[in-house]
């Protein structure tokens, strides 16, 4: 049943693109928000759908960083090592996240609540470094204030 | 809104929109990002709240514009016509300001900027940060809301267009930008006119005009606050390219972790559409123009030109060989001109106040302003905009505000990835493509990291290689191997197993990478590596021969030691400590175990500065720990002496 749903909501997200070919990255950007990764059924209807080798549309799913190939969990944490970030401490600010998580960039936490990724520049270097939960932004957390955030969320 | 359809209605609009307006108080603050990370959403929420409330709906207007450049004190606001200038704002000041400045009059003291001195300032043009930019480009961002089209024309926004449309032929303005000497502002400095020119030239009917908003350099963000806060002026450059160049059909392509600047891209597109600034028959001149949003998907390498074109056409964003220049043949073989998104922001100032203006400011090779991104260790972040040759000591000190902290100045790094650190003694270099080129970095994309003497430029030559390793395509050798091969090089140096002879064979692959390889990922990767072997090869000799990091960075060379002369026993450090390596108690000398001890830092951290009894050592044997159960000598102040 799930399946048959994934597959309806894709061919909406396809339509929406009127079906052009060269849109296909704009698609999977938009399949990848809304099931948090692309699987394999999925991938095999765009294929179908767009009409484009499914080896090509591996080819894009694993150059660029913002497809997943593995279900992201729940939420999604991002720690920012641009220069500006790295030069106001953000490794350790990694550090202090990976402790509480307990998962490492690129990884999803084993009850599906986090993913924990790294990110080169977000654009908000004032408040470096900066540590994104879902769609917020933390300037500087501290150790408890990380603790803080992520308990919060479920 | 009606259809404009000629320079006449364009007008008309600006002045209906300017008398509704006339007479009234407008509150600006910035609502960009950078200040929603600080909740200035809610901020914006209180005013407007507060103005109703006060009854002053019909005087004032609350704006919500994006960044205004000075993001470290925002959300700021700046209210006209006074231009005055409250900053670190939250939710609670918005009835102070309301009943104080806008009812009353009267300055509210404590929400004023203070400078160095201590002084007050009262008007955003005197905060130092401000008076010495030359906001060309970037200035209007006080004074628009992204989402009302309104506020672009209020300004004259779209009089360029018209001006372009109707009154000059597609050869005049491309004349007008070659003659004003408009340099690319995404890092190539690659002269527009003659781009466009050779474009227009090009054989084919069909004609592409890019936007390349792929902003991936770390530390860079002017672009995005560009695009976030002002999206209009990149818009109408864009149009304005398009007419001089026969092009009919652009494409905006924007980083997907850009959200807002996404989404007020495209509520952009719809009112310009609305208002026949766009689409078909713009301004009933008979000129069509559509545009495309295309997101990217998180590649730093696919915002290199040709690999941008081929992400557009829906594949894979790598770069081509450019034995034919992409202007000739881009997208889909079509000629394509590329460029960035300060650039395109720029042409509507160059068509409106002439070529010979703009090439008044500016230096005799690099004409006009340039925005940066100046970040780092420095009291003043934020984005500035500055005349070409003004020097990057006036840039770093002057607007900066110099280094937090009291430290001292290490090095800038300009360029991103594919620059380079630039030390104290040639500070006083103007801001110019080909000064910076001349020393080894270059001018980049305009991100401006500043550096002291805690950061180790040897860490920081391995960060962007790492940078690169991950973002290359691997299509060419020179790039995926030399790269990687560079950063195994400066890994085994920071972790102390440098070896004589790295530093020559780092410069050796560095020419081979430099000459050969496909992009300018490659051909540049070398500089943040070559430039510090130049100005800071001591510190790589202290690093290889000392197995020691001046900066204390890098964590192999260093360790922790609590001296036992100072400690005072009070357990902050034993208590933070993420792993339980510190042993010690109440009245007894904490001892840190060097086998647990991860090198966090947190102790340094948190000593207390009166005790100061944490020292970070480097390229020195750690003391033999006391015994166990030593206990502090207690320093009970004057009593005791």
């Amino acid at each position: 049943m799930q399946m048959v749903q994934e597959v309806a909501e894709v061919d909406e997200i396809i339509a929406k693109y009127g079906g052009d070919k060269s849109a296909i990255i704009q698609v999977l950007l938009d399949i990848q928000r809304e099931h948090r990764w692309l699987s394999k059924g999925v991938l095999k209807e765009v294929s179908q759908k767009l009409e484009v080798p499914l080896s090509q549309i591996y080819h894009l799913a694993t150059f660029y960083k913002a497809f997943g190939l593995i279900p992201k969990g729940r939420h999604s944490v991002l720690v920012c090592l641009g220069t500006a970030c790295q030069v106001r401490g953000a490794p350790r600010l990694l550090d202090k996240v990976i402790e509480t998580l307990k998962i490492k960039p690129g990884e999803t936490s084993a009850d599906m609540r986090f993913s924990l990724d790294t990110v080169n520049c977000l654009g908000c270097c004032a408040l470096g470094p900066v540590m994104v939960v879902d769609d917020e932004h933390y300037s500087k957390p501290s150790a408890k204030e990380i603790q803080e955030i992520t308990a919060a969320r479920e | 809104m009606p259809r404009l359809n000629s320079a006449i209605d364009l007008e008309r609009l600006k002045q209906e929109i300017l008398t509704r307006a006339d007479g009234k108080r407008i509150v600006s603050i910035t609502n960009g990002t950078d200040g929603k990370t600080r909740h200035s959403e809610a901020v914006v929420q209180a005013f407007i709240d507060e103005v109703e409330k006060q009854g002053l709906a019909d005087k004032v207007i609350v704006k919500s514009t994006g960044c205004h450049g000075f993001c470290e004190k925002e959300p700021s606001t700046v209210i006209f016509p006074e231009e005055i200038c409250y900053v670190s704002l939250k939710p609670e000041d918005a009835p102070e300001i309301v009943s104080a400045t806008l009812i009353e009059n009267k300055i509210v003291d404590h929400l004023l900027y203070v400078d160095d001195d201590g002084n007050k300032i009262v008007h955003e043009s005197e905060i130092p940060f401000y008076k010495y930019q030359s906001r060309i480009v970037f200035g209007n961002n006080r004074l628009i809301d992204p989402k009302n089209i309104e506020d672009y024309i209020a300004l004259g926004g779209y009089t360029a267009l018209a001006k372009a449309l109707l009154e000059m032929t597609p050869e005049q303005v491309l004349e007008e930008v070659k003659k004003a000497n408009l340099r690319g502002r995404g890092g190539g400095g690659f002269p527009a006119g003659i781009k466009w020119e050779t474009t227009r030239n090009a054989p084919g009917e069909i004609k592409y005009v890019i936007v390349n908003a792929d902003e991936g350099d770390p530390g860079a963000y002017m672009d995005r606050s560009l695009l976030e806060g002002n999206p209009h002026s990149v818009l109408e450059g864009l149009i304005i390219g398009a007419y001089a160049i026969g092009s009919h059909q652009g494409f905006i392509y924007v980083r997907q972790e850009y959200p807002i600047a996404v989404q007020n891209l495209s509520v952009a597109l719809e009112q310009a559409q609305e208002l026949g600034l766009l689409g078909s028959n713009i301004l009933g001149s008979g000129f069509d123009f559509d545009v495309k949003v295309h997101r990217g998907a998180g590649a730093f390498v696919s915002g290199e030109s040709s690999a941008l074109m081929t992400a557009i056409e829906g594949r894979v964003g790598e770069p081509r060989p450019k034995y034919i220049r992409t202007a000739v043949s881009g997208i889909w073989e079509r000629p394509s001109n590329l460029n960035n998104v300060e650039t395109w922001a720029t042409v509507p100032l160059i068509i409106n106040k002439g070529s010979e203006w703009f090439t008044g400011i500016g230096t005799e090779g690099s004409k006009g302003t340039k925005i940066f991104s100046l970040v780092g260790k420095v009291n003043n972040t934020g984005l500035v905009e500055v005349p070409m040759g003004m020097t990057l000591r006036e840039v770093i000190f002057d607007i900066g505000g110099g280094i937090p902290g009291g430290k001292k100045f290490k090095g800038v790094q300009t360029g991103g990835p594919s620059g380079g650190i630039i030390p104290e003694s040639l500070l006083d270099t103007p801001v110019d493509f080909d000064e910076l080129t001349k020393l080894g970095s270059m001018m980049g994309s305009g991100g401006m990291i500043v550096m002291d003497e805690d950061t180790c430029v040897v860490d920081v030559a391995r960060y962007f290689l790492n940078f690169l390793a991950e973002e290359s395509c691997g299509k060419c050798v020179p790039c995926r191997e030399g790269i990687y091969q560079m950063l195994k090089i400066l890994n085994r140096i920071c972790e102390g197993e440098g070896r004589e002879g790295d530093v020559e064979v780092l410069e050796e692959i560095s020419e081979v990478v430099r000459d050969f390889s496909l992009c300018a990922l490659g051909a540049t990767a070398p500089n943040p590596v070559l430039s510090t072997i130049k100005y800071f090869r001591d510190e790589y000799e202290a690093h290889i021969k000392e197995r020691r990091c001046p900066a204390g960075v890098c964590k192999a060379l260093i360790s922790y030691y609590i001296e036992p002369e100072k400690c005072q026993a009070c357990l902050i450090c034993l208590r933070n400590c993420p792993v339980g390596a510190i042993i010690g108690g109440k009245n007894l000398v904490h001892v840190i175990d060097q086998e647990k001890c991860t090198k966090c830092g947190t102790c340094f951290e948190v000593c207390p500065p009166r005790f100061d009894a944490v020292t970070r050592l480097s390229g020195a044997k750690v003391p033999e720990p006391v015994l166990a159960g030593t206990e502090v000598a207690r320093k009970r102040g004057k009593k005791n002496e």
